[in-house]
């Protein structure tokens, strides 16, 4: 009798520790939000960078407790992209010997740029963001509903027919800069 | 005449409207900037604002320019309720700051020296004076956040300056640290139309971090108008800033119709 209580109590306790270690891995997986949401290859990219650190590693909340017994479960967080990231070559069977290489660092003003690119099977199959600034480099604080008052509208193109184009300052020449470097390292 | 370089990681393109104009005077704008990477870049171990932070430099010791930028940076921070602050800790960083100022200081030298009919722009953010080639205000365009092949309005402006805030790197991990369910990353590009391009960068940049209240900021500032895009391409606009829009062909022929109907 005693032997059965004994085996019915580790029996949830064990799966009720196994369930903490489980929604812990999920909590810590889910902080970074890596999956990308934009449906352009580079904007994707480009969302999978944290916005709160300029030069800092990436991603350096998601890192798992090593004394938690439940590690196995979370994997280290990558920056996960489309499989479809373009490649300055059409044929990108053969070119690139499987491996991971690291880009230059690239200036862009509002810090440095630097790209780890994993080829496998002859192609990209991750790029992961060693550094990244953001723009203007100013912390965000807590937003709120907009005024009601003021008017809104979905964007839509417009003619192209301008002299001058604004928009958020664009680091992606550096991006391929940095990239380019580690796929050059990647060809030899 | 129109010239652009790739200086601190972006295109900066200057063009005068002038038939005495000549590639010096394109190349004394790209120096200024290129003196302006060279004392403000924080990644530069050399440069004067990365000494400061080193503790190599008393107060007295700065730079007249690097003094501007510090005391404009202190009337921002008052000016945005405390949302534009160059410090990091124990360290200062202007780049925020910096380069919309620079744009303005490279403008005024081209009227300085006599021209009325130009533009500066730097990654995006630019001081337009006079007209263009066709005697017309110039045309700016606002880029889509989500494609960058493709403008989204089409602005005319007169001697005014245009900044876009935004975030090329979006993403949904940044939370509000009070409501985790509350993602900060609402608001995409954050453009502002004001009296010159220095104070459209700054308070472009203060509206940004805001979040959607942004909106809410610069519709409160006279003198300014703000274009803001968020996640879901809605795009939210201060009162007046239609008065800067150029109608597409498309809708004008709808308002012409309206009318005649």
């Amino acid at each position: 009798m005693d032997t059965k209580k004994i085996a019915l109590s580790s029996i949830v306790i064990v799966s009720f520790l196994g369930y903490s270690f489980y929604v812990k891995a999920e909590g810590i997986n889910q902080m970074p939000a890596l999956a990308p949401v934009g449906n352009n290859n580079r904007q994707a990219m480009m969302n999978s960078i944290p916005t709160n650190t300029p030069t800092v590693t990436l991603f350096p909340s998601a890192t798992p407790s090593p004394t938690s017994a439940g590690s196995s479960i979370v994997s280290t967080p990558t920056a996960v992209l489309p499989t479809s990231i373009p490649t300055p070559t059409p044929k990108p069977n053969s070119q690139y010997k499987d491996g991971t290489y690291t880009g230059s660092v690239a200036d862009a003003f509002y810090g440095n740029i630097q790209v780890q690119a994993t080829i496998s099977g002859g192609k990209i199959s991750n790029i992961q963001f060693l550094q990244a600034p953001n723009d203007r480099g100013t912390s965000i604080y807590i937003n709120s509903q907009a005024d009601p008052m003021l008017a809104q509208e979905a964007i839509q193109a417009q003619s192209a027919n301008v002299n001058i184009v604004s928009g958020a300052t664009d680091s992606s020449q550096a991006f391929m800069q940095s990239l380019q470097a580690a796929l050059d390292q990647a060809k030899s | 005449m129109k010239q652009t370089r790739l200086m601190m990681g972006m295109p900066i393109t200057v063009e005068i409207v002038n038939c005495k104009v000549k590639l010096f005077h394109f190349q004394e704008i790209f120096n200024y900037f290129q003196y302006i990477d060279d004392t403000f870049s924080t990644y530069k171990e050399n440069s004067e604002i990365s000494k400061i932070n080193r503790g190599l430099l008393t107060k007295s010791q700065y730079s007249r320019d690097m003094q501007t930028i510090l005391d404009l940076a202190e009337r921002t921070r008052q000016d945005t309720q405390g949302y534009f602050d160059i410090h990091r800790g124990d360290k200062i960083d202007p780049s925020g700051i910096v380069k919309g100022w620079a744009i303005y200081q490279a403008a005024l030298s081209l009227k300085q020296k006599g021209f009325t009919d130009y533009y500066v722009d730097a990654g995006g953010d630019i001081q337009v004076s006079g007209l263009n080639s066709h005697h017309q205000p110039w045309i700016v365009g606002i880029r889509n956040p989500f494609n960058r092949e493709e403008i989204v309005k089409v602005v005319s402006l007169k001697g005014k300056g245009i900044a876009t805030s935004g975030t090329y790197i979006r993403g949904a991990h940044i939370y509000n640290p009070q409501d985790k369910t509350d993602n900060l990353a609402e608001v995409i590009s954050f453009t502002v139309i004001g009296p010159n391009v220095y104070e459209a960068d700054r308070f472009a940049t203060a509206a940004f971090a805001m979040g959607k209240k942004g909106i809410e900021f610069i519709e409160k500032l006279s003198g300014f108008e703000g274009y803001m895009i968020d996640k879901k391409s809605i795009a939210t606009m201060t009162s007046k800033f239609s008065e800067y829009v150029v109608k597409s062909v498309e809708e004008s022929e709808k308002k012409d119709l309206k009318s005649i109907q």
